[in-house]
């Protein structure tokens, strides 16, 4: 057997398991999304129903926004977390890193616990401050799991940035915020976008917290779960599926199309 | 600009002393080698007249009349060039020349002015606008040189600007550097493990040893009259000749040697290129090794002192191993190293 040939065939298991699992059920989805009785008019139908329209953009909103705040949160932490070493530090980011073990009903859960009708909020100001089925509570709690994500991207990235290049900028006169503005973050750049990309999409999708707590509230996930089991528009929850994924996509591509031009900037 | 440091002495916090209290002058335009093996403190001491490293109290960095000790690197106005160049990969190269300048908040033509100057002085101008990445190694220790310079700080640091490059490059590049500090005219500091390129550079070297300046000299007062065995040891690999010293003779496993002087309370050094193959010399040695380096032959000796000694062998053919040979001295290139109080 020729050794090309023998390559190829290394390829036949990726191919199937593609195949089987991943472009069958995809073109399944597209296919049903037309079955409908508006056919492949129903793309047409949920841009022009405010229901939809609306809980897309919630949910792009929500989820660029957890994004912005994670990576702000996290790479701070991760910049003095990577830098420093002090006593509790191990316990910290045991800490920050915890709810990477926590399945999103618990996180919800959680934050049930601090700001629901018997939360802890409540109870200190007289069940005045109720915030967990709110935009707020899924915004904490999506925060929340998208941290260690985030942190433990930036602490790797904080560890290959060369210190000679800090010291470098500040020998030339630079002060620390110049310093973090030119030096720190373009180093940081790649790391951050990929970052930010994760954070992204596990917002986009999340749904255990949302199942928790969006009672009141549509994201696109639960809007999606509404249609499949309440109405069994199997159609519908199909091409908004399909919008969910596209959507999202979309917006890895741009990120990432952003992080090659910077990776390249970057050596 | 003058550099004095006053006492100057730096302890780790886990207790290890890296560079023991030192007393150290650099006139200005003078270009300084800190010389020694790794660990022996040099660079501790580049990074704290750098101010990236604090000093123990009682230290005093001093440029010209200008107190610096309490002053952070980013106000000291001092030119740092790193091993690694450290240059900023999100910018060009004009970028990195004009970031020291658009610190200062210079007005935008002096900027371009004064990066077309330092481009000039660097024969850097087919390379202005390229990416760093797309520099050699030679290219970006110009274009490190330069940005250092550019904004014309009061002392220049070099931290091994020469080690990042490869042997074949080295040599070359270690004469352009050598050039163009002198072309800068400005007061320079450069920590090396090479001797080679420490008496290149340098009017003056500094051998540091295990946290101290040993001795401070012209390269040729050093390589002629080292004062400890370390400075005889390091710059030019003298080797030590062990034996009992009486008066002016040295009696030695292979024979006597006579002493350019009287050898008393001293240890005898000697240089590979002083030992010379002669057939009526006062010692006897047997080759134990023998490697042909183009202009010489690298014969390894013994039978005089307790390990090997080197000699180097400019003749067409050499001994072959095994074989015993007579060996001569000159006295005059003897080096005598006084051990009465003298540090190891």
């Amino acid at each position: 057997m020729r050794s090309s040939t023998f390559v190829r065939l290394c390829l036949l298991p990726l191919f199937v398991f593609t195949s089987a699992f991943l472009a069958l059920p995809l073109a399944r989805l597209i296919l049903s999304s037309g079955s409908g009785e508006a056919g492949w008019g129903i793309y047409q139908q949920i841009l022009t129903t405010p229901r939809y329209t609306t809980a897309l953009v919630q949910t792009v909103l929500l989820s660029l926004a957890v994004t912005a705040a994670a990576l702000a949160i996290s790479t701070t932490a991760g910049l003095f977390l990577a830098r420093n070493r002090f006593r509790g530090r191990g316990f910290i980011l045991s800490v920050l890193t915890l709810p990477l073990a926590f399945p999103g009903v618990v996180i919800g859960f959680l934050i049930i616990l601090l700001g629901g009708r018997q939360g802890l909020f409540a109870q200190l100001t007289d069940g005045k401050v109720v915030f967990a089925y709110s935009m707020l509570g899924l915004f904490l709690g999506y925060i929340y799991f998208s941290i260690p994500r985030v942190l433990l991207t930036v602490m790797a990235a904080t560890e290959k940035l060369d210190p000679n290049l800090e010291e470098a900028a500040r020998s030339l006169g630079a002060s620390s915020a110049q310093v973090v503005r030119d030096v720190i973050l373009p180093g940081l750049a790649p790391s951050l976008v990929a970052a930010g990309a994760i954070a992204f999409a596990t917002a986009m999708g999340a749904f255990g917290t949302a199942f928790t707590l969006a009672t009141n509230i549509d994201v696109l996930p639960m809007v999606i779960y509404t249609e499949f089991t309440l109405s069994a528009n199997i159609a519908m929850a199909s091409a908004l599926s399909i919008i969910l994924g596209f959507v999202t996509w979309l917006l890895l591509v741009f990120a990432r199309g952003f992080s090659g031009s910077s990776a390249a900037a970057g050596g | 600009m003058t550099l004095t440091l006053t006492s100057v002495s730096k302890t780790y916090p886990d207790g290890t002393v890296a560079l023991k209290p030192t007393d150290f002058h650099v006139a200005p335009g003078e270009i300084v080698s800190l010389l020694g093996p790794s660990g022996c403190g040099k660079t501790t001491l580049l990074r704290i007249v750098a101010g990236l490293e604090t000093p123990n109290p009682g230290s005093q960095v001093k440029f010209g009349d200008d107190d610096v000790t309490e002053l952070p690197v980013e106000r000291r106005k001092v030119g740092m060039v790193f091993q690694s160049y450290a240059l900023f990969p999100n910018m060009s190269v004009r970028g990195n020349i004009a970031y020291g300048l658009k610190m200062q908040k210079l007005p935008a033509a002096e900027i371009d002015q004064r990066v077309a100057e330092v481009v000039r002085l660097c024969k850097l101008e087919p390379y202005v606008d390229r990416r760093i990445t797309a520099l050699s190694g030679g290219q970006r220790q110009r274009v490190a040189l330069a940005r250092a310079f550019a904004p014309r700080p009061r002392i220049l640091l070099l931290d091994e600007p020469l080690s990042a490059l490869d042997a074949a490059l080295r040599d070359t590049l270690r004469d352009e550097l050598a050039g163009l500090l002198r072309k800068f005219g400005i007061t320079a500091l450069f920590v090396t493990h090479d001797q080679d390129e420490a008496m290149a550079i340098a009017d003056k070297v500094a051998v540091m040893s295990h946290g101290t300046v040993v001795q401070v000299g012209p390269p040729e007062e050093l390589y002629r009259n080292p004062r400890t065995r370390f400075v005889a040891g390091f710059v030019g690999h003298a080797v030590h000749l062990e034996g009992q010293v009486a008066g002016t003779t040295l009696r030695t496993q292979g024979g006597m040697l006579t002493l350019p002087r009287d050898g008393e309370n001293c240890e005898v050094f000697v240089r590979a290129e002083d030992v010379a193959i002669t057939p009526n010399g006062a010692l006897k040695a047997r080759v134990e090794s023998s490697v042909f380096l183009g202009t010489h032959y690298r014969l390894g000796l013994s039978g005089i002192t307790a390990g090997i000694l080197y000699s180097n062998h400019a003749g067409l053919a050499a001994p072959a191993r095994g074989t015993d040979v007579r060996i001569s001295i000159d006295p005059s290139k003897l080096l005598l190293i006084d051990q009465s109080g003298a540090t190891p």
